[in-house]
């Protein structure tokens, strides 16, 4: 132990960080009802840096050539020792973190920790929804099987649509006018280049905030220990939640682990460019509701191109998303109200979209 | 020459191209289809159907086979005897009348050198043409195969003798119980090609390599071949299967006996798919025809069936553990691969059967045997693999949740009510 | 867990629990207990994901240069006028050196019913034992069923590899 105290002491002669994490020492997270929601946004953090590891491990192996990649992934799931389990981890723990940033996202929502001060908070958050969407998008195609190679196709496609830009934005998507190798090599880029540097830029402002201004209490939580303030419960962040926190992450170590044993992510076909379309192709699951809200919409809505209608109204949805905060900054009154009907909304239609997709094949 | 006279010479040689019948086809201005493309059928010819015809397109026309003279509008001169008009060719005549041009190998170098010229003499030689030199009008003459005024070359695919078409023509008659009455031949012979493996390559799969009734038979010198040279005519394709029955005891017993070769056990015209259960000792086995418990035969039978099935069985042995290694997850699509070396040795000894040596049998399948022991093997170590990481994540799962107990007692002992 | 778990603000003033003892102590069986089973939950749980990462970074045998190119023999493998049976990706292919020296590559696979073909080194012939099918040296079908020449590979000699490739272009 003296040994531990004298390097620390040491070490913080010269890095000074005694000083930095002090507030750190005193930060507390409130106790309530709805306080298990704040768990998810470490569980996110926790399966990025998870990927961001399985990552680095996969890069040492994968060749991002179209010739060459299936086979990698093969070599990577048969050859290599432990390749099949950081393969299917990074798999599994990407889809994963999707499902929990939408969680996080929604839980957010509709606790209103996006009120004032914390808009910057909620906006940094939805530019990380959004890579992290990117990310499993890029990544998908990487393994460049059948399926991948034709979600692409068809998710790039719809890139198309959006109004002026549309073309212009598909050859940059695909580096060419086709799903080609180029493309391959253009995701391969986005995906641990790119997409890595702004994640991280915009994670540490997220972080950063989230520090500074400390965890949300929702508006009526908050009212009841204003009038009551000995029934404010807080626990120190360290180390009583941080252990608690440690907890969710053992527990998800512990899932992706029974994942990969008992189902491992399938190779796949090799992508064959000039062979048909398959049938049955669709996207991941967490684009599926767009998929089939593009499907379902007619070729012609008035005048205008049915799945641009589609496009431009997801856009616009987005783009509201964003704007949460700024339409209602003090979480309650009749906006808040609409916020969470429309919060409610989106959920049930995210949900039932994406199980009507799977089912209408 | 001086303009007075060209220029009516020229109005002159204009006049006569110009009343020139134009158009390939003289007979588009003949006085032949003029009529009869409005008459009733069987006397109807239109122009539309005699411009797909052959002959018509290399420039024959009416007279050439009905004689007659056709720019000639009035019928009691056209059709006259002093034109040489014919009138309906008896069917006796077709043949001599197609031969007149077809036999000539002089006269159809003009239009295609490398059509054959013997025709006729090979019809002289089928049961047609020896039937219908008897005075049987019924068989089959040049016209019922060919057609006569629509007619296409064979490499047509609209024409009634291209490959795929010819044993429907064969059946216009040949399936006709009523039509067949008095000859004594069965009628069931197309039937029975319809559900053969010959007609399921041919027709349905297309492939032309496959055998249609004139590959066997014959096309003009069409016969059934004799018993002895059934084998001759089916080796031109299954080869290897020949020369092992040649070689085979079967042989020398076969002809003996006075019966075909091959059909004894395939059949004919309905020659399905042949399955493992059509050698060896139970009841669907040919062997049970002539062989008896006891007999050498008998034993070879039982023999190679028992070899056949204990390959079948080793290659879904492994086909069983390498499915179950790959529904849970493990790679092993090389001993997939190499699995179609085991089938492929299984299929030699399909072949090999008919040296009806169950010695040889067994050589060929100990390949094959090798080789599922292998991919067997792969399948095993693929299943031990899969069994180390459910111990592996066991192991990591007990660390977990130990990790997770000792935290939660942790966190409760630090967070102990303070008295 | 929330109710047991509970402490309030206003005894927040007090320093931060930590390991040491706070004023009740729980009885020392147990404490060492929690200790031995924190510690070494959280040592195996460790060793548990260091272990595969370990074995991970030590390279196996180097990989197939992709199933587009593939190393079928070396040099000195094969002897004039044979061939040999190599894979090819997932399919099986044919590497034959002619009388002349030269080689060529194809794909295995008959194109009439998909069984192994062979070379055959006294008629000179790509040949299939199923139905008695014959291609020629640039892989045309040229007797027997086969409807369709066998595909032709690319074959390069790189050193001491003979290196056989899938064609590029049309």
């Amino acid at each position: 132990m003296k040994l531990w105290t004298g390097v620390r002491d040491w070490l913080d002669e010269r890095f000074g960080w005694e000083e930095l994490i002090a507030p750190l020492r005193k930060k507390t997270v409130p106790q309530h009802k709805h306080s298990y929601w704040y768990y998810l946004g470490g569980i996110t953090l926790f399966l990025f840096l998870i990927q961001v590891g399985t990552g680095i491990l996969l890069l040492l192996y994968y060749r991002a050539s179209a010739g060459e990649a299936f086979e990698s992934v093969q070599y990577i799931m048969t050859q290599v020792q432990f390749g099949w389990l950081v393969r299917s981890v990074h798999s599994w723990a990407a889809n994963l973190m999707v499902f929990t940033a939408f969680a996080h996202m929604f839980s957010v929502l509709f606790l209103r920790a996006y009120r004032k001060p914390r808009e910057l908070t909620w906006v940094s958050g939805m530019i990380l929804l959004f890579l992290v969407l990117g990310f499993g998008f890029s990544g998908y195609l990487l393994p460049w099987n059948e399926l991948s190679f034709f979600a692409t196709k068809v998710g790039t496609e719809v890139a198309g649509q959006v109004p002026l830009i549309g073309r212009w934005l598909v050859i940059f998507l695909r580096g060419g006018e086709e799903v080609t190798g180029a493309t391959l090599t253009r995701f391969f880029g986005f995906h641990v280049a790119v997409l890595p540097g702004i994640t991280t830029v915009f994670l540490l402002m997220h972080l950063l905030l989230v520090q500074r201004f400390g965890i949300s209490v929702p508006p009526g939580q908050e009212k009841q220990w204003e009038a009551l303030p000995k029934e404010r419960r807080e626990v120190h962040f360290f180390p009583n939640f941080v252990l608690r926190e440690v907890m969710a992450w053992y527990v998800a170590l512990g899932v992706l682990g029974a994942l990969a044993a008992f189902a491992p992510w399938e190779l796949g076909v090799k992508a064959d460019p000039f062979a048909p379309a398959p049938a049955g192709i669709r996207p991941e699951w967490y684009f599926m509701f767009m998929f089939q809200t593009l499907k379902v919409l007619p070729a012609k809505i008035g005048f205008l191109d049915g799945e641009m209608v589609g496009v431009l109204a997801f856009s616009a949805a987005g783009l509201l998303w964003f704007l949460v905060p700024f339409f209602d900054p003090k979480g309650q009154g009749r906006m808040a109200r609409w916020i969470t009907g429309a919060g409610v909304f989106g959920l049930a239609y995210i949900i039932v979209f994406t199980i009507y997709g799977y089912l209408a094949k | 020459m001086p303009r007075k006279i060209f220029y009516p010479l020229a109005v002159l040689f204009l006049g006569l191209l110009a009343s020139m019948p134009a158009g390939v086809f003289a007979q588009t201005k003949s006085s032949c289809l003029d009529c009869h493309f409005a008459l009733d059928p069987p006397l109807r010819v239109t122009p539309e159907q005699f411009s797909q015809d052959i002959h018509a397109q290399k420039g024959l026309n009416c007279a050439s086979c009905h004689g007659g003279d056709p720019t000639n509008e009035d019928p009691e001169v056209a059709m006259g005897r002093a034109a040489g008009f014919r009138g309906k060719i008896e069917r006796r005549q077709i043949p001599a009348l197609c031969a007149k041009c077809h036999s000539d190998a002089a006269y159809m170098r003009q239009y295609n050198p490398s059509l054959r010229t013997d025709q006729l003499s090979q019809y002289h030689t089928s049961v047609h043409g020896k039937r219908l030199r008897m005075g049987d009008a019924k068989v089959a003459v040049c016209t019922d195969c060919h057609g006569v005024h629509d007619l296409r070359p064979a490499t047509d695919a609209r024409s009634k003798v291209h490959p795929l078409n010819v044993a429907e023509t064969c059946a216009a008659c040949h399936a006709k119980s009523e039509y067949m009455k008095g000859y004594s031949i069965p009628t069931d012979q197309f039937a029975g090609y319809s559900s053969s493996v010959h007609h399921e390559a041919l027709v349905v799969r297309g492939d032309v390599s496959a055998p249609t009734c004139t590959t066997c038979h014959g096309n003009h010198g069409a016969a059934p071949p004799g018993v002895a040279s059934v084998e001759f005519v089916c080796a031109t394709c299954h080869v290897f299967q020949a020369q092992l029955f040649d070689r085979s005891p079967h042989k020398a017993a076969f002809t003996a006996m006075g019966v075909g070769a091959c059909v004894t056990c395939h059949s004919n015209h309905r020659i399905v798919h042949p399955t493992d259960a059509m050698i060896g000792t139970s009841t669907d086995a040919v062997c049970l025809n002539c062989h008896s418990a006891g007999d050498p035969g008998y034993q070879a039978a039982d023999s190679m069936a028992r070899q056949l099935g204990q390959m079948t069985a080793v290659i879904q042995r492994s086909d069983e553990i390498l499915g179950r290694a790959e529904r849970s997850g493990m790679e092993i699509s090389e001993a997939k691969l190499e699995q179609a070396q085991a089938r492929d040795a299984l299929t030699k000894a399909r072949v090999t059967i008919h040296s009806f040596d169950a010695k040889r049998v067994q050589a060929d399948l100990l390949e094959g045997i090798k080789v599922t022991e292998k991919t067997y093997q792969a399948g095993v170590v693929a299943l031990k693999e899969r069994d180390f990481r459910r111990l592996g994540l066991g192991i990591s799962l007990i660390a977990i949740v130990a990790v997770l107990i000792g935290l939660r007692l942790y966190i409760r002992k630090i967070e102990a009510p303070q008295s | 867990m929330q109710k047991e778990a509970e402490t309030r603000l206003a005894s927040a003033n007090r320093e931060s629990p930590s390991l040491k003892a706070p004023a009740s102590e729980p009885l020392p069986v147990r404490r060492r207990f929690v200790e031995i089973l924190l510690g070494g939950g959280l040592l195996a749980s460790v060793v548990s994901f260091l272990y595969p990462i370990l074995r991970y970074l030590v390279p196996p045998a180097p990989p197939d240069l992709g199933s587009d190119s593939v190393v079928a023999a070396k040099v000195g493998d094969l002897k004039r006028n044979s061939g040999k049976i190599f894979r090819f990706g997932n399919r099986p292919a044919l590497l034959v050196q002619t009388a002349d020296g030269e080689y060529r590559a194809f794909t295995a696979r008959c194109t009439h019913l998909d069984c192994t073909v062979q070379y055959r080194d006294d008629v000179r012939q790509i040949w299939c034992a199923c139905h008695n099918g014959f291609y020629d040296l640039n892989g045309r079908n040229i007797a027997g069923p086969p409807p369709r020449p066998l595909e032709n590979y690319e074959v390069f000699v790189r050193g001491e590899e003979i290196v056989v490739r899938k064609q590029q272009g049309a």
